[in-house]
């Protein structure tokens, strides 16, 4: 049996786990946390503080811990700086200190607590000035290194989280007395309700007393109103879940840990699932904190606090040492005595500050007496205690039960601003009136201090909040509980310490508070920040109030008039693997496959994210090493004869209604109204300020039914803006929208034997010549021997070009047909990158042009935002801004010798000075054209219309380009369109 | 007919079926649908041409009816969607739009959607298959699926694409996006096999 470790409580004696430590193995038993565990085995030490490098050992029993934290695991799974407190232990958990340089015992960085005064509160404020170039170089570096709290292996982590929602009438926060009452209430009434708490075992303070309930042990009890609520299907009990937030509406957050508590995730469980819980009504009964009393050297391991001391005696059944001082303001502390004693353990003493404390069998009670000094390296040795008649006396002990009352748990209640107040009668902050909605606090949350007060609100706030709801709820029969007034005396802090701590996370004493208020910093934000007290992980749980309280007497003021700091979520740490779900690596945000991917896959296609797109970006092939081969293969190969390109990613907007045309009309800045049916348009949008934001075409295929295309980046946004016009701006008109994206496979066949190729698939009775079919034309045919289908004949890349739509299921075996069919035409699939080159080549815009400071007269499209109609943005695309002398307009641009047009490099006159008081424009496409052999660019020039020919340097001073170009036509190829009508 | 070989959602010549534990998870590609909107103040016209039709009432919000031979589920005011076999309804668009003539807008939606059967057959009983529909659904979508009964459609959001989902007799419906079908498929069939 190790050596701390005591008969009883709720592990089992029988179930030996194998765990290390620091690279020591030890044993525990199966139902034992880290901390509980190590205790047992004797170890105190557990690690260093922040600041000075303390000696720190376990100071609580729960998430509320400052001191033990640990690294956990190894590898992908190492975890830094988790609880000791809340590990649960299992076989073959490796778990290690942290924040120390060399061993835990002998850390070089414990020269910090040599020289305490330089490093008091603000000291990096006061200290680090100067010479100011150090800050960067040496001084940061140097403390980052120094404060760091644990590290991690930067290996990913191996297991999987994932998200969930729930919904209830009743979400009940804790399975304390209270929370327990709560739930079997609103359970028994029949409402939904989930009760959710931190522990693996349900209970609360109910597991770690010794006091009976309804006469049988708290366990006992427990476990009989567990078992009667598992027996509901109406109630969900959620354990290792910790709610870490109460958001608007009613909504919490909440982690469970699933596989925490195990070596390996079983197969395919998530390690943690984060919870969004949707609740009409909320109960936090997340009971009470115990603050300690600060005095010298309260820190040494071995000094925990009193309610702590007996949950580790009564629950695991271990003890930080045989000899245990308690140290105490209220009759809470005499509590821990008894226990304690009553497993076998020694309590020399009780020192308890009170001059009117009872005594008590076993022990001597020191009325009146303050510890004023502890003494021991790496945990106490002894105790010096200042009797009431101002003597003092040295007591042996190997640990400290030091108890200065009970805060209760406030976190939750101030998520959404609201304000503690402070209660005269329990010496603590309770919750004000201003809770979340739907919120409501009932037990020692609530500053209901005894057993039978949180039965008894559990029951009453869940009666109450069903109320709400108009679900009726009766009180079950409350079970007898042993109660006792705890008596409480207020007591802070020992006064003439020289360091006795109040943070213990941070390192803050109450020195370093006296110092704040010293320094003007009065004010309880001030305070906080120039301490950092109650900034750690910990939020302060167990400092915030003893804090306020040094800094209340200095100030001559009352606690509540001193003021109280609130709370953020999470109430606890939670792991960015849990807030990121399943949303990692290739899974991070869903992929959307085009209907030709497949085969493209099969070709060895590069493929290129476009938003959540995969789209081919070209198709190499044997022998070429370059991805500039294959893109000028193919743009070669499109040109000379045809070339297939997947361009369903394009928005498809399907717009119907017998004012569809007239919507239309309202949608595009140019006329839509008289476009025959079986044309299509080239269109440009614009935003309400004027500015052109998408373009593409629309083709009428009825008098009442327009398809309108947009870009691949626009679609959700033309789509959005196009709803909001439907149903807000012109909600008269009778038009209906929906998305067609997805429903149909489209292909760009362009090349000047695109139209032989696809006569090979058109069915009989379709004539999609040049004269049955012009440019511009559109129609609904069948190909293949009767699939229905859509072609359009429109150009992107300026050859004669077709776009032939069939349902997406089809598209795969489409993609095929048209490359067996093209055989002979040497036909050939091009990517994005082809499609690019050849729109610079055409002069087409694009996003790059469509960049949100452009207007159709920037682009060279001014005429066609028309005059005779109302359309959205056409009044402010006129404002003089938009339309000065000289404004910027669309042009080619080719190098004049050599070198390469860049994209994002800015224009300059010949000669003169680069800057940008004398920029001219900008390039914003550019590429290497294969037709033309050189390299070549669009771009927005001042006044670029009218300096055709114009020799201009384009200038990327990052890095240190210069390139004189030549101002040409934006179209290089094929100027007058002919080839698109041939 | 055309000698185009049609592929499924996922990319296959035949349905993906996945057992997972108790769950089952079917891709349903024998489906056309249908949009079908209003024209304006046309409202009573299309329900009233639709039922007479199609022995099916246009559902309120929230909800979807069926038939033996179709399905048609809330989707916005004055707008459902309807779905039919796609064996047997190819051209289900162009069926509905001579049943509503111009009281309504009709759009083919057949291959925009994937769709997913989802249900469960668990020895314990109806009650365990349900339990373990719910656990499912829970972990991906913010619907409360408990709630829902047979006949209730709604649209949510799983695994950051927007779907329809709608309460069968034995499971349930995930219509989704046709180019996410398999973010969709990997995350119905990742969680389904995380819930032991």
């Amino acid at each position: 049996m190790s050596v701390n470790r005591l008969h009883g409580g709720l592990i089992d004696h029988t179930t030996a786990l194998s765990f290390s430590f620091d690279g020591k193995t030890y044993q525990g038993q199966a139902g034992d946390t880290l901390a509980s565990a190590l205790l047992a085995n004797g170890v105190r030490l557990m690690g260093r503080s922040f600041k000075y490098h303390r000696p720190r050992g376990v100071m609580t029993a729960g998430s509320e811990e400052p001191n033990a934290l640990v690294e956990l695991r190894t590898g992908g799974r190492q975890e830094p700086n988790t609880r000791a407190t809340t590990v649960e232990l299992f076989d073959g958990l490796t778990a290690r200190s942290q924040n120390h340089i060399g061993s835990l015992k002998h850390d070089l960085l414990a020269v910090n607590d040599l020289f305490p005064s330089f490093l008091s509160a603000g000291f990096y404020y006061k200290t680090f000035m100067w010479p100011r170039a150090f800050w960067e170089k040496l001084y940061e570096p140097a403390i980052r290194r120094a404060a760091g709290l644990g590290s991690v292996s930067f290996e990913d982590d191996p297991d999987a989280y994932d998200k969930g929602f729930l919904h209830c009438d009743l979400l009940v926060i804790g399975a304390g007395p209270a929370g327990l009452m709560a739930a079997l209430t609103a359970g028994r009434a029949g409402a939904r309700v989930i009760l959710a708490e931190e522990d693996f075992l349900l209970g609360g303070r109910l597991i770690a007393e010794t006091q009976s309930v309804g006469d049988m042990s708290g366990a006992d009890w427990t476990a009989q109103m567990q078992a009667e609520l598992a027996s509901m299907d109406n109630v969900r009990i959620m354990a290792r879940t910790t709610v870490f937030g109460a958001y608007d509406h009613g909504v919490y957050g909440a982690v469970e840990r699933v596989s925490d508590h195990l070596a390996v995730p079983e197969a395919g469980k998530p390690r943690q699932i984060l919870w969004r819980i949707y609740s009409k009504r909320a109960i936090v009964c997340a009971g009470a904190l115990e603050r300690p009393i600060a005095f010298e050297n309260n820190d040494r391991p071995g000094v925990m606090l009193a309610g702590a001391m007996r949950t580790y005696a009564n629950r695991w059944a271990a003890t930080p040492a045989k000899e245990v001082v308690v140290f105490a303001n209220s009759d809470d502390g005499h509590r821990t005595a008894k226990d304690l004693i009553a497993k076998g353990l020694t309590v020399p003493a009780v020192v308890d500050t009170r001059a009117d404390a009872p005594d008590m069998a076993g022990t001597e009670v020191l009325k009146g007496a303050q510890i004023i000094n502890t003494k021991g390296r790496h945990g106490v040795t002894a105790v010096t205690v200042r009797l009431a008649n101002g003597t003092t006396r040295e007591i042996s002990c190997g640990a400290v039960a030091n108890s200065g009352g009970w805060n209760p748990n406030l976190g939750l209640t101030c998520h959404q601003r609201g304000r503690p107040v402070w209660d005269e009668a329990i010496h603590a902050f309770v919750p004000g009136g201003d809770l979340p909605m739907g919120q409501s606090v009932a037990g020692a949350a609530n500053g209901v201090m005894s057993t039978h007060g949180a039965l008894e609100t559990g029951t009453t706030a869940a009666i109450a909040a069903l109320g709400d709801l108009g679900i009726t709820a009766t009180a079950p029969d409350l079970p007898q509980v042993e109660d006792r007034p705890a008596n409480l005396s207020p007591f802070w802090y020992v006064s003439g310490a020289k360091r006795a701590w109040v943070d213990f996370q941070n390192d803050v004493t109450v020195k370093d508070v006296k110092l704040a208020h010293q320094e003007g910093f009065r004010s309880v934000e001030h305070l906080k920040r120039y301490t950092t007290l109650g900034m750690a992980t910990d939020q302060g749980k167990t400092s915030n109030v003893t804090g306020l309280a040094v800094m209340a007497e200095r100030t001559g003021k009352s606690i509540p008039e001193t003021g109280t700091t609130i709370f953020r979520p999470p109430y606890v740490p939670v792991a960015m693997g849990t807030l990121a779900g399943r949303s990692v690596g290739k899974e991070f945000h869903p992929t959307r496959l085009t209907p030709s991917h497949h085969w493209a896959a099969e070709q060895g296609a590069e493929f290129v994210e476009v938003g959540n797109w995969l789209r081919a970006q070209y198709f190499p092939r044997k022998g070429e090493t370059h991805w500039r081969q294959t893109v000028d293969r193919e743009v070669l190969a499109t040109r000379a004869s045809v070339g297939v390109c997947d361009v369903t990613t394009l928005g498809k907007i399907d717009v119907q209604g017998v004012d569809a045309a007239e919507f239309l009309n309202k949608i595009y800045a140019n006329g839509f109204a008289k476009l025959a049916v079986g044309k299509v348009r080239y269109g440009v949008m614009l935003r309400e300020d004027g500015i052109a934001y998408d373009d593409g075409t629309a083709a009428r295929l009825a008098e009442d039914h327009f398809v309108v295309t947009t870009t691949t980046a626009n679609a959700v946004t033309v789509y959005r803006n196009m709803e909001f016009a439907r149903q807000c701006l012109f909600p008269d008109m009778d038009v209906q929208l929906i998305s067609t994206t997805e429903a149909w496979a489209q292909y760009a066949v362009a090349g000047p034997n695109s139209r032989k190729l696809l006569q090979k698939l058109v069915d009989p009775g379709f004539d999609i010549s040049n004269e049955a079919f012009p440019f511009m034309g559109c129609g609904e045919i069948t190909i293949c021997g009767g699939l229905r289908a859509r072609l359009f004949r429109i150009s992107f890349s300026g050859e004669l070009a077709y776009e032939i739509a069939v349902p997406t299921r089809y598209g795969d075996a489409l993609m095929r047909r048209l490359m067996e069919e093209g055989e002979e035409f040497n036909v050939t699939p091009y990517g994005t990158e082809a499609l690019g080159v050849m729109r610079i080549e055409k002069g087409h815009a694009v996003a790059a042009e469509l960049n949100g400071t452009t207007t159709a007269a920037n682009l060279g499209m001014g005429r066609m935002v028309s005059k005779k109609k109302d359309s959205i943005g056409s009044t402010l695309s006129e404002r003089d801004g938009l339309n000065a002398e000289g404004d910027l307009r669309l042009v080619g641009l080719k190098p004049v010798q050599s070198g390469e047009v860049v994209a994002g490099a800015h224009l300059m006159n010949a000669t003169g000075p680069v800057d940008a008081k004398h920029d001219q424009g900008y390039v914003t496409s550019a590429a290497y054209s294969p037709i033309l052999e050189t390299s070549i660019g669009l771009g927005f020039l001042k006044d670029g219309a009218n300096r055709m020919g114009e020799t201009l340097r384009m200038v990327n001073p990052l890095e240190g380009q210069e390139v004189l170009v030549e101002v040409v036509s934006a179209h290089f190829v094929d100027p007058e369109g002919g080839r698109l009508r041939v | 007919m055309s000698d185009l070989k049609p592929l499924t959602p996922l990319g296959g010549d035949i349905a993906r079926l996945d057992q997972i534990g108790v769950l089952r998870i079917a891709e349903n590609p024998n489906l056309a649908i249908a949009s079908l909107a209003a024209r304006k103040g046309r409202s009573a016209d299309v329900a009233q041409t639709v039922k007479a039709a199609l022995q099916i009432e246009l559902p309120q919000p929230g909800k979807s009816r069926r038939t033996v031979t179709h399905t048609v589920w809330w989707m916005g005011p004055d707008q459902w969607m309807l779905s039919a076999e796609h064996n047997a309804h190819e051209l289900l668009a162009d069926e509905v739009k001579a049943i509503v003539g111009d009281a309504a807008s009709v759009t083919e939606q057949t291959d925009a959607w994937c769709c997913f059967e989802v249900s469960a057959h668990c020895e314990h009983g109806a009650a365990s298959s349900e339990a373990a529909l719910f656990a499912l659904f829970e972990r991906l979508c913010a619907v409360d699926v408990s709630q829902m009964v047979v006949e209730d459609a709604t649209r949510t959001s799983i695994h950051h694409t927007g779907c329809f989902l709608i309460r069968k007799e034995d499971g349930f419906c995930v219509i989704g996006p046709r180019s996410s079908a398999g973010s969709l498929h990997h995350a119905l069939v990742e969680v389904a096999g995380g819930l032991g």
